[in-house]
């Protein structure tokens, strides 16, 4: 689905990734961790096509990335779920409308009963007319969730999702993500919360990734 | 992009585009106060038209001969001159003016009791031109041979002047309209770039969502379009308003009054909405295309 070769990454003339091979699998659970500016973010972005490698392959869906226009990666996207830490909405529509804006910018229509069943699924069914800055942080990072998975995508990629919630919301954050692989999407979390890394491995088969000098591990045994 | 995809309402993708009020205001208010402006440039420019061309058929159509002779020789040479253009082909009539005639062309300079009799005159004998013209340097020949004190004024030294001078006006009416239009396609493509940069929030969540180019820039370019076009309707409308009030040729007469539009020239200025609405369209679109590569 996702598949990086030898990929490097630099910015503002220095190396922040640098030789990294990577496949993500159809299905498959991945964590992603490392110390703050160490490139998670970099590594998330160049897997939705937001950045492009300076150097190395990086293939979306078959697709070399740097052979796609803009339009196919905005299609390519439909196909991608991103949740961020710090979530961002269109302010002026409720929050219904704001989960169904995939949908809409597909042309796609959102049936209201679906819409509903998804919103009660992250627990906002009654949060469907509120505004996003009246959502608290879980709210907003559950709403995005709701957002990044509307479509249906092959793919979930979140950026510290749990960055801002306490315990319990995130392991009701996880407990989503956890089943939405068990429905059989690809899910990759960049995360610095080991704890919730350890949570997850206690319910599912996830590997866990490093990015240690510019360069990515296999790091679960430490954990 | 298809401009008519602007005329059908698509309710979720206007929403997408928070209202931002002074763009808004800034395009309509554009559009209004320039299509206001265009309403007069067209009004000038089809005036200035209509005036060349009276100005040149009146005078293109006729001629005239000044005799001066002895007075014991006026009526001879007259006749002499008369004969000659009978004969010459090209000319439809002329005709000696009499002196009730010469005083009505001379009164507005020197007042109705003007003793024409007791002046030096020269006798104007007006002539007609034929549709096929005629050979204004061999009739001038043949005059002078056997008429020596006919002169003929074909009039070009008058006619010419006058001509460039209604071109140049209707030029000039013409190049305000391009220059307004110019000037509003640059006033809304800065209120598209401040309404494009400040919405670069909702571009980046668009895009992040799966949202094409084409998509995020209709949101905008439909937008501007309709403020364009509404605002433009107002000032135009505005603007022929203004046109019809101005004074009546019968009631104060002279060039300025004949600024009006007549006739079908009323439909004209009808153009400048949908005029206003096209450059908005381009303006914007190119504007929202190249933003959306500076922002995501």
């Amino acid at each position: 689905m996702i598949a990086l070769e030898n990929v490097a990454y630099s910015y503002g003339g220095g190396e922040l990734l640098s030789d990294i091979s990577l496949r993500l699998a159809p299905g498959s659970f991945h964590f992603l961790t490392g110390p703050s500016g160490a490139g998670k973010s970099t590594f998330l972005k160049l897997c939705y096509g937001e950045l492009l490698p300076t150097a190395g392959r990086i293939t979306l869906f078959d697709r070399e990335v740097r052979g796609l226009t803009r339009d196919d990666i905005a299609l390519t996207r439909r196909r991608i779920g991103v949740v961020h830490q710090d979530c961002q909405f269109l302010d002026h529509l409720p929050l219904a409308a704001n989960v169904a804006l995939p949908l809409t910018v597909a042309g796609k229509p959102s049936g209201a009963q679906d819409l509903t069943d998804l919103l009660t699924w992250v627990g906002l069914g009654n949060l469907a007319d509120a505004r996003p800055p009246q959502l608290s942080g879980g709210e907003r990072q559950r709403a995005a969730l709701a957002r990044a998975i509307i479509m249906g995508p092959d793919v979930i990629l979140a950026d510290e999702p749990t960055g801002n919630l306490d315990w319990e919301m995130s392991l009701r954050l996880l407990t989503l993500l956890v089943e939405l692989n068990r429905m059989g999407k690809t899910v990759l979390i960049a995360t610095h919360d080991l704890n919730l890394i350890r949570q997850a491995k206690s319910q599912i088969a996830a590997r866990v990734l490093r990015i240690t000098k510019r360069k990515i591990q296999l790091a679960g045994a430490d954990l | 992009m298809n401009p008519l995809s602007l005329i059908r309402p698509d309710r979720q993708a206007d929403r997408v585009v928070p209202p931002s009020g002074h763009t808004a205001w800034l395009t309509s208010f554009t559009a209004g106060a320039m299509a206001f402006l265009a309403v007069f440039a067209m009004a000038l420019s089809l005036a200035a038209g209509r005036l060349a061309d009276r100005w040149s058929d009146a005078l293109e159509r006729t001629a005239t001969v000044r005799l001066s002779a002895p007075e014991d020789q006026m009526d001879l040479q007259t006749k002499a001159v008369l004969e000659i253009l009978s004969k010459t082909p090209g000319i439809a009539s002329a005709s000696a003016m009499t002196d009730d005639e010469q005083r009505a062309l001379l009164e507005p300079w020197f007042g109705p009791d003007l003793p024409v009799d007791a002046l030096p005159l020269p006798r104007l004998i007006e002539v007609t031109e034929a549709d096929s013209g005629y050979d204004s340097e061999g009739l001038r020949q043949r005059l002078a041979a056997e008429a020596p004190g006919a002169v003929l004024d074909d009039h070009t030294r008058w006619r010419r002047p006058l001509a460039v001078a209604a071109s140049r006006l209707r030029l000039l009416g013409l190049l305000s309209i391009g220059l307004i239009g110019t000037a509003t396609a640059a006033m809304i493509t800065l209120a598209a770039n401040a309404a494009l940069a400040a919405n670069a929030q909702v571009i980046r969540v668009l895009r992040l969502v799966g949202a094409r180019d084409s998509y995020i820039a209709r949101a905008f370019v439909r937008r501007f379009t309709l403020r364009a076009l509404g605002g433009a309707a107002v000032g135009t409308a505005l603007g022929m308003l203004g046109v019809a009030l101005l004074p009546s040729t019968d009631t104060a007469g002279g060039f300025l009054t004949g600024l009006g539009f007549q006739g079908f020239g009323w439909i004209y200025p009808l153009i400048l909405p949908l005029l206003a609405a096209g450059v908005a369209f381009l303006a914007t679109r190119a504007s929202a295309f190249r933003k959306l590569q500076e922002l995501t």
